[in-house]
């Protein structure tokens, strides 16, 4: 039996609500992002609701965006720093057509900026909302599986393990080893994962003007940082905490105080080193700063050049 | 027909309203001590103010029991929550997930409100706290995440000794209440981080 579909017109409504989530899962993800701002680093429970996307591709970065996100917003959604990727288009267009946003890829016009794992070169400021999309907010979960032991541990803030962890990585090499998703201690009270971030964003969160939600979709996690709140990186007195650092500038911008992505330009061992902030790197060369692999790369319209 | 029982109207346009009283919210938790308003202020039912009707019907539903205080839950405001939020009004401090207390009633100690537990400090009461004024009260100093530095905020209509009583629940952290002062359309957020700190 064929059943008639009707379709919409081309001027109907479409059938979800504005920023696609329903007011009660609204209200439900609302609450808990009150209480995770009111115990920075806790990771909050809340009921994740399937997205149209699968999780891991930022469900839970998209369910707080679609919490918060009104009309008086401007949003600027970022995957590995780049406003261009597969990620970032897409998360960008779901806003675009679900909550009618206003978008940009310019740091400092956004009031909420949506992340996979940067955190922007430009500072923030007061007023911005950081978003992070996070796979695993449990910091402890590599060291302990069971949930009902890494949640007594955060009750009694037991981070012992978390030391001998990071000891054992300076016994065997010297150095600890995690180069992303580096552990942090917040308030002085909560080890938290800032999402899988390389540690050269770390210190940025530490005393940061702008409020920070981390939004877990498929752990159905949320845990936050109010502006002005102390983060400290876990190290050792006589292994202090360092980031990272290249031996050049970037290939494009010739920033040296950026993170730097190492891209493999032929197959003779070629490589060259770029800003991985896609829209800092812009600025920079629109300001007329000139990597020395920016003519090669123009010439071959990999980048627009700006001629001064 | 009675109009006096008539229950007043609530959100005109819910999700845009909603969304801006809950960016207020959050804004005055992440940032303690600074006053925020909630635009688009809807016409309050006797005995709440309007920042505080805003709020809860921003954040409560039926997963979320209300206490209010006798004379509150017996008038319209009872009557108006219950109707708009669909919330459960409860008459005890506990298993409230969130509260409204002013200086007018009787109303039990912060410590009588769910202050979480050591695995579950989110689950924690709300307290909405109505003074008759946000400013122009004994002043108090205000540090922790969220300030720099620190800020000054001197909220009147308090009942006495209330600021010992936000000083022990921000001993209590992790666990602990978290305040909302509210006056008008004007709120001010203080979590439990928040030390406080009485100017003499």
């Amino acid at each position: 039996m064929n059943a008639h579909q009707t379709l919409p017109a081309d001027d109907a409504k479409p059938a979800y609500n504005y920023a696609y989530l329903d007011e009660q899962t609204k209200r439900m993800i609302r609450r808990a992002l009150l209480k995770a701002v009111a115990v920075p680093g806790y990771q909050v429970p809340f009921g994740s609701r399937e997205m149209p996307l699968a999780r891991g591709w930022g469900t839970g970065g998209i369910q707080v965006t679609a919490a918060i996100i009104g009309p008086d917003d401007t949003l600027k959604v970022i995957d590995q720093g780049a406003d261009d990727t597969t990620n970032a288009v897409s998360i960008r267009r779901f806003f675009e057509r679900t909550a009618d946003a206003r978008t940009t890829e310019a740091t400092e016009e956004a009031t909420i900026i949506q992340t996979r794992h940067r955190i922007p070169e430009a500072p923030l400021k007061a007023g911005q909302i950081m978003v992070y999309q996070v796979p695993t907010p449990e910091p402890l979960r590599r060291l302990e599986p069971r949930e009902a032991e890494t949640r007594k541990m955060h009750a009694w803030a037991e981070y012992g393990l978390m030391q001998v962890k990071l000891y054992e990585n300076i016994a065997r090499f010297g150095e600890v080893t995690t180069t992303y998703d580096y552990p942090v201690m917040v308030n002085g009270r909560y080890v938290m994962a800032p999402s899988p971030i390389p540690k050269f964003d770390n210190p940025k969160m530490h005393m940061s003007p702008a409020l920070q939600l981390f939004g877990a979709g498929r752990e159905k996690r949320i845990y936050a940082l109010p502006p002005h709140t102390s983060v400290k990186s876990l190290d050792f007195d006589d292994h202090p905490f360092r980031i990272q650092s290249w031996n050049e500038p970037c290939g494009l911008c010739g920033a040296t105080d950026s993170y730097l992505d190492e891209v493999v330009t032929d197959d003779k061992g070629g490589r060259m080193f770029v800003c991985s902030d896609s829209h800092h790197c812009e600025t920079r060369r629109e300001a007329g700063h000139r990597g020395a692999m920016l003519a090669d790369a123009s010439a071959l319209h990999l980048v627009e050049e700006v001629k001064s | 027909m009675q109009t006096e029982n008539l229950i007043a109207a609530g959100f005109t346009d819910p999700v845009f309203q909603s969304q801006a009283a809950f960016r207020a919210v959050l804004a005055a938790l992440s940032e303690p001590g600074t006053v925020q308003t909630v635009s688009g202020a809807i016409l309050p039912p006797d005995g709440l103010c309007a920042a505080t009707a805003t709020a809860l019907l921003t954040l409560a539903d039926y997963e979320t029991p209300i206490f209010l205080p006798q004379q509150l839950r017996d008038g319209p405001a009872g009557a108006w929550l219950r109707f708009h939020c669909g919330a459960a009004i409860l008459d005890a401090p506990a298993g409230a997930a969130f509260a409204v207390i002013d200086s007018a009633s009787a109303t039990p100690p912060l410590a009588a409100f769910d202050l979480g537990h050591d695995q579950f400090p989110d689950r924690s009461a709300t307290v909405l706290v109505q003074c008759t004024a946000l400013t122009g009260g004994e002043s108090v100093t205000l540090s922790g995440p969220g300030i720099a530095g620190n800020r000054s905020i001197a909220p009147q209509g308090l009942r006495p000794g209330f600021w010992a009583e936000v000083a022990a629940n921000a001993e209590l952290y992790p666990l602990g209440v978290d305040l909302i002062l509210t006056c008008g359309n004007a709120l001010i957020g203080l979590p439990r981080t928040t030390q406080i700190e009485e100017t003499a």
